[in-house]
């Protein structure tokens, strides 16, 4: 089995993996996590699909690997993002639900839902 | 004199390899984490330090050779400065001696 | 031997991507994901991606890590509430099978690719001696793809003034991070001035080897943003108000200098982004000089999150 379609089928086992765990775990900041697993698993089968084009030379196809390093950052930029507006929901409501009641032990109706 | 080098590099990355599963082996096997500590960064650094030597004589420049020395000083100074904070918080904390 | 190096490589950041989704307290399973993208940096490197490895290692283990790991100490009294909150036994199975789905479609796709596989590579490198640069990721970001970089660069600057909106009226341009003192006698105080300087010339090493070896802006403006935060956590300097005129500037010069040279490239080559003859070296020399400091206040700033203190001193 060659390394590209060993990494390939990891990588479908990542992307369930992290899936699974997105949809499971209530808490937001796991669920960010998982995403990111998600995320690298992507990331991962499309090094694998560059790897398998290499040739002239070089080890692997470049145009896909610098696309990865852009998804990479920007990757990076989204759970940033995400990570910030968790933690204004929680300096706002001390709480981090995503749902639509009021927790059940209100004690403030500041923020909220 | 190839045969030699290969030869040194082989027996110090096992050497050093050894190292490492002496860590982990301390790491699962001793009771509590001051201990833990002290078998990862001692053999870590030490490990670390036999595949570095044992890398050298494979490296095609000196400059390639100093880079390798120099990773294995900056995990040194990684290494000793974690294992201090995570001591100190452990002593803090009142689970140490 | 490869194989089997291969094939362990590949059992460990499975198990370690089941850690991180199934370990109970939340710190625990970021470290978890932080040895992950370590892990997975050498896997980058078993498929010859050198250039994605260092990305991996500095941004998907380093950066995500740092935020993740302090999101979740932030967030640690929150965890027992959603404890109890575990979805009913019918919403895991659904899970579970739509996850296996997934998996065995990706894993048919993967097995079905196309033999022998498409490439530009040839193509790349027929075309990479206009460029004058030798890292052919280099040619193909900067040369042959650089509107991707540049709508990445804006992108950027987008998410750091989405990250900025979140701050309280009372912190708004005001600083993000809490307030570190400096111990002067401690750890992180010794650690925080020896390491910049030897930091500072690594990320301005592989910046400047990007162009004919793996590196590149991305990996080191990663580096510098990170001696700049070990500084502030130290508490040896502090972070700047976001209001400041000086910051504001830097982070946009990148992308202005970048779309000024795209229409440069416009009226004098007929296409944006066009390099005209024999300058394409030098223009690639100043959009990645532009970008340095961009990349470096953005990666650092995003991971500061949400301004929280007031503009004062």
């Amino acid at each position: 089995m060659t390394a590209g379609t060993l990494f390939g089928l990891c990588a479908a086992v990542l992307i369930g993996v992290g899936l699974y765990g997105l949809i499971v775990n209530p808490h937001p900041l796991r669920k960010i996590l998982a995403f990111n697993v998600v995320g690298s698993g992507v990331f991962l089968l499309f090094g694998a699909i560059a790897h398998r084009g290499a040739g002239a030379g070089m080890g692997g196809d470049p145009v896909p690997q610098a696309l990865l390093i852009t998804g990479i950052v920007v990757a990076f930029s989204a759970t940033a993002l995400a990570v910030a507006v968790l933690l204004r929901l929680f300096d706002e409501t001390g709480s981090v639900t995503l749902s639509s009641d009021p927790p059940a032990n209100a004690g403030n109706d500041s923020g909220g839902n | 004199m190839n045969l030699l080098l290969d030869l040194w590099t082989v027996v110090a990355v096992i050497t050093g390899a050894f190292f490492f599963f002496a860590g982990t082996v301390g790491l699962l096997r001793f009771p509590d984490s001051l201990t833990r500590l002290h078998a990862l960064s001692k053999a870590d650094n030490l490990g670390l330090g036999l595949v570095v030597l044992g890398l050298l004589p494979q490296m095609d420049s000196v400059s390639a050779g100093l880079k390798l020395v120099c990773i294995w000083l900056l995990v040194l100074l990684s290494g000793a400065t974690a294992s201090q904070w995570i001591a100190r918080t452990l002593r803090h904390s009142g689970s140490g001696p | 031997m490869i194989e089997v190096l291969n094939f362990g490589l590949a059992a460990l950041i499975l198990g370690l991507a089941v850690w991180a989704i199934v370990a109970r307290e939340a710190p625990a399973a970021v470290v978890g994901f932080i040895v992950y993208g370590l892990l997975l940096t050498l896997v980058w490197l078993q498929l010859r991606g050198i250039d994605v490895a260092l990305t991996e290692a500095a941004i998907g283990g380093g950066l995500t890590g740092v935020l993740l790991i302090s999101a979740a100490v932030r967030l640690r009294s929150t965890e027992s509430a959603f404890r109890a909150q575990r979805p009913a036994a019918s919403t895991r199975w659904l899970a579970a099978v739509l996850a296996a789905a997934v998996t065995g479609a990706l894993a048919i796709c993967v097995l079905a690719l196309p033999e022998p596989a498409p490439t530009l590579a040839p193509e790349v490198l027929a075309n990479m001696a206009v460029t004058e640069v030798e890292n052919p990721i280099t040619a193909v970001l900067l040369a042959f793809r650089a509107m991707d970089t540049l709508l990445e660069a804006i992108v950027l600057v987008f998410a750091l003034i989405g990250v900025w909106s979140l701050a309280p009226d009372l912190a708004w341009g005001g600083r993000p991070g809490p307030l570190q003192v400096a111990d002067p006698n401690g750890m992180l105080a010794y650690v925080a001035r020896v390491l910049p300087p030897i930091g500072i010339v690594a990320g301005i090493y592989i910046f400047w080897i990007g162009a004919d070896h793996p590196g590149g802006k991305f990996q080191g403006a990663t580096i510098l943003a990170a001696m700049w935060l070990l500084v502030m956590m130290a508490g040896l300097a502090d972070a700047p108000p976001v209001s400041r005129r000086w910051l504001r500037w830097l982070l946009v010069a990148g992308p202005l200098v970048f779309i000024a040279i795209g229409v440069v490239g416009a009226v004098t080559a007929n296409a944006f982004l066009a390099y005209p003859q024999g300058f394409a070296k030098p223009l690639i020399l100043a959009i990645e000089f532009a970008l340095m400091p961009t990349l470096t206040l953005v990666l650092g700033l995003m991971l500061l999150g949400a301004p929280r203190r007031g503009k004062s001193p």
